[in-house]
């Protein structure tokens, strides 16, 4: 009833090619980007949110949706599973770095872009064993980005400026004379970038681009014989996807962490994108910020009530007992959802429509 | 030269170990299919509960019996919780849910025992052979001999057991076609509990050696995530191709880092292993001695 694309005819191809052709489904981004860009900012000046919630919160969570989003390419859609997303996230941090140092009046945005870019040329140099191998092999292989770049990065001087403590703190960002240094204008950046780069991705994965990556990830054999060429599809998968990992890391360096350092981008960044990704839902847009969302607020979940345990029956746990905790209601947590439900939150989301679309007369 | 034999014959004992880690995911992944990321976890879980067995006033022998249960009932579990539910689903899920065990069993292991560094005792002393150094002036560490050659008596063990007993042919039959086993009267959950199980003990034991070797700490796991080079140059599927690449990656890190490392900068032994397995794949995708991939339509 709420959800019904009945009677919603489409008379041009323009309308047909929307990219969100269900007239509640156009409503309800429209309503989220009107939460995200003037609800939170309302709130935020009304005092009612404090700075936590954006840099803790919001801030990451958005960062990490645009990783997730580029591992979902690669893996989602294109099924070539990686484990060296920290390693591409990264480079952009660094290449925007160094952009920024190095050029005079650079725009940040430009840094950013050329920081991808540079992701992106990382990106098909490491996809190149793509073409030969797949499945764990692949895996396995793309734990040699992981360890390689970040030794790179530690080890040449020249990415991180000479600095000997090896942290180094990003610079401002600044656009059109202002500085954005709160938390909430910070927030509002990640934000633009991410939105932009969302609808990116959800208009490339139904072009012939994101058809080709389907049919190479559910057959690769048969994708080369009705004429996809394997070795485009798979780089240019590598490429967008690090791509979006590499701006990911320049926002997880610039507005999330405010140092650009090689510690920050370590294999449990990459695991915990992975993870992210399972969560979410696997080849799913959607199941990204699901995914997300859901490992950002865990942690915080769980902080929150020890937290409240500790206050109220007096049980204090010791903090090293707290993280290992952690650790295993993630890992309980991956178990539970592949095994429940093995297209992750996404698929969830999709079964309530499904409900709604009937609601309240099911038969 | 001395000098060269020294580094490769270090070398040489340490890929032993490392052989004997990628043991334990050749066994799980030949017999069920399944790539079992969480093989470094259960060295780590394995020697962290004997340590701690241990450090509460223990017979180090009943401590390693009682991890030896410990890690048999691990390794059945998780055969019944995680995997049985998870029968029949893409091995990329089966892989996935594996990683998420890691994380469990790591998390687990450190709220039992905590996060401390802590050190295992196994009574064998890290000293230099004499008569070796005497005679060729060729240092190598007693420890590492005789963890080689626990390691090497395991893995003739398991070559006997899988060539010459009634569970090894029903294991390899199993790994062979999990369908046709079934049809000839092959019980195959007995066989995964049994792979499991074999499994942690392999675990336990990586996990005593390197553990007694650097210290039982968190970084055992990145120990473990050395086997996967290994596993891709020996082929997944192959345990000479396991012991052979553990050979080739231990030698091949550590004179990488003797020769190479001082010209760039040092510390490349934690790439170094990974950037030779890809570079090895890209003229042999299928390993040293695994089986050759045919793929059809």
């Amino acid at each position: 009833m709420l959800y019904r694309e009945a009677g919603q005819f489409k008379a041009t191809y323009v309308e047909d090619s929307e990219i969100f052709p269900i007239r509640q489904d156009k409503f309800g981004i429209a309503l989220i980007l009107a939460a995200a860009f003037v609800g939170i900012p309302l709130l935020s000046v009304a005092g009612i949110l404090a700075d936590y919630t954006f840099t803790a919160i919001l801030t990451p969570f958005l960062i990490f949706a645009l990783a997730t989003l580029g591992l979902n390419i690669l893996t989602g859609y294109a099924g070539q599973l990686s484990l060296g997303t920290a390693a591409f996230m990264a480079v952009g941090a660094f290449a925007s770095y160094n952009f920024m140092l190095r050029i005079d009046g650079m725009p940040i945005l430009g840094a950013f872009i050329l920081g991808g870019l540079c992701a992106a040329a990382v990106g098909i140099v490491f996809g190149l064993p793509s073409l030969r191998i797949r499945g764990f092999y692949l895996a396995a292989a793309t734990l040699a980005t992981q360890f390689f770049i970040v030794w790179v990065l530690t080890k040449v001087g020249w990415f991180t400026n000479y600095n000997s403590s090896g942290v180094i703190t990003a610079q401002k960002i600044e656009m059109f004379g202002y500085t954005f240094d709160t938390a909430f204008s910070k927030y509002l950046f990640v934000l633009s970038v991410v939105t932009v780069m969302a609808l990116l991705a959800k208009n490339m994965v139904r072009t012939n681009v994101g058809r080709s990556w389907m049919a190479i990830r559910d057959m690769d054999m048969a994708a080369e014989v009705i004429g996809f060429r394997p070795m485009r599809t798979k780089l240019l998968a590598f490429a967008v996807s690090s791509f979006y990992c590499g701006v990911a890391g320049a926002l997880f360096a610039y507005a999330y962490l405010g140092t650009v350092e090689p510690e920050g981008f370590s294999l449990d960044l990459s695991f915990r994108i992975l993870f992210m990704v399972i969560i979410g839902g696997v080849g799913s847009i959607l199941g990204s910020f699901f995914g997300a969302a859901f490992i950002v607020l865990v942690p915080i979940f769980l902080n929150t009530f020890t937290g409240f345990l500790e206050n109220t029956v007096g049980i204090g746990l010791p903090s090293g007992i707290s993280s290992s905790i952690e650790l295993m209601v993630f890992g309980a947590l991956i178990i539970f959802f592949l095994i429940v439900e093995p297209h992750g939150l996404a698929r969830l989301w999709q079964i309530g429509k499904e409900k709604l679309r009937l609601w309240p007369f099911p038969h | 030269m001395q000098f060269f034999l020294e580094v490769l014959i270090g070398g040489l004992l340490s890929g032993i170990m490392y052989s004997l880690v990628a043991l334990g995911f050749v066994l799980i992944y030949k017999a069920s299919g399944v790539f079992n990321f969480a093989q470094g976890a259960m060295v780590y879980f394995a020697a962290l509960t004997t340590v701690g067995l241990v450090d509460s006033g223990m017979s180090l022998w009943l401590a390693i019996l009682l991890t030896m249960v410990a890690m048999v009932v691990l390794g059945l579990l998780t055969e019944k919780i995680v995997l049985r539910p998870l029968v029949a689903q893409h091995e990329i899920t089966l892989f996935m849910a594996t990683i998420g065990l890691t994380f469990f069993v790591e998390g687990l292991a450190q709220a039992i025992w905590g996060a401390n560094v802590r050190a295992l005792d196994l009574g064998i002393e890290d000293v230099p052979l004499e008569w070796l150094l005497e005679s060729a002036n060729i240092a190598v560490s007693q420890f590492d001999l005789i963890a080689s050659g626990i390691a090497a008596a395991l893995v003739i063990l398991l070559a006997i057991f899988f060539s010459k007993t009634k569970i090894g042919r029903a294991l390899r039959a199993v790994a062979d076609d999990h369908q046709a086993a079934l049809s000839i009267g092959i019980p195959l959950q007995h066989i995964w509990a049994i792979v499991w199980a074999v499994a942690g003990f392999v675990a336990l034991v990586a996990g005593l050696l390197w553990g007694a070797r650097n210290g039982v700490q968190f970084a055992l796991t990145f120990v473990a995530l050395k086997a996967l080079p290994v596993l891709i140059l020996g082929g997944f599927t192959s345990v000479p191709g396991a012991i052979l690449g553990g050979l080739i990656i231990g030698a091949s890190e550590k004179l990488a880092e003797v020769y190479i490392g001082p010209h760039v900068g040092g510390g490349i032994e934690g790439w170094f292993p990974y950037v030779l397995a890809l570079l090895f794949l890209l003229v042999r995708p299928e390993g040293l001695f695994g089986e050759k991939i045919i793929r059809r339509i």
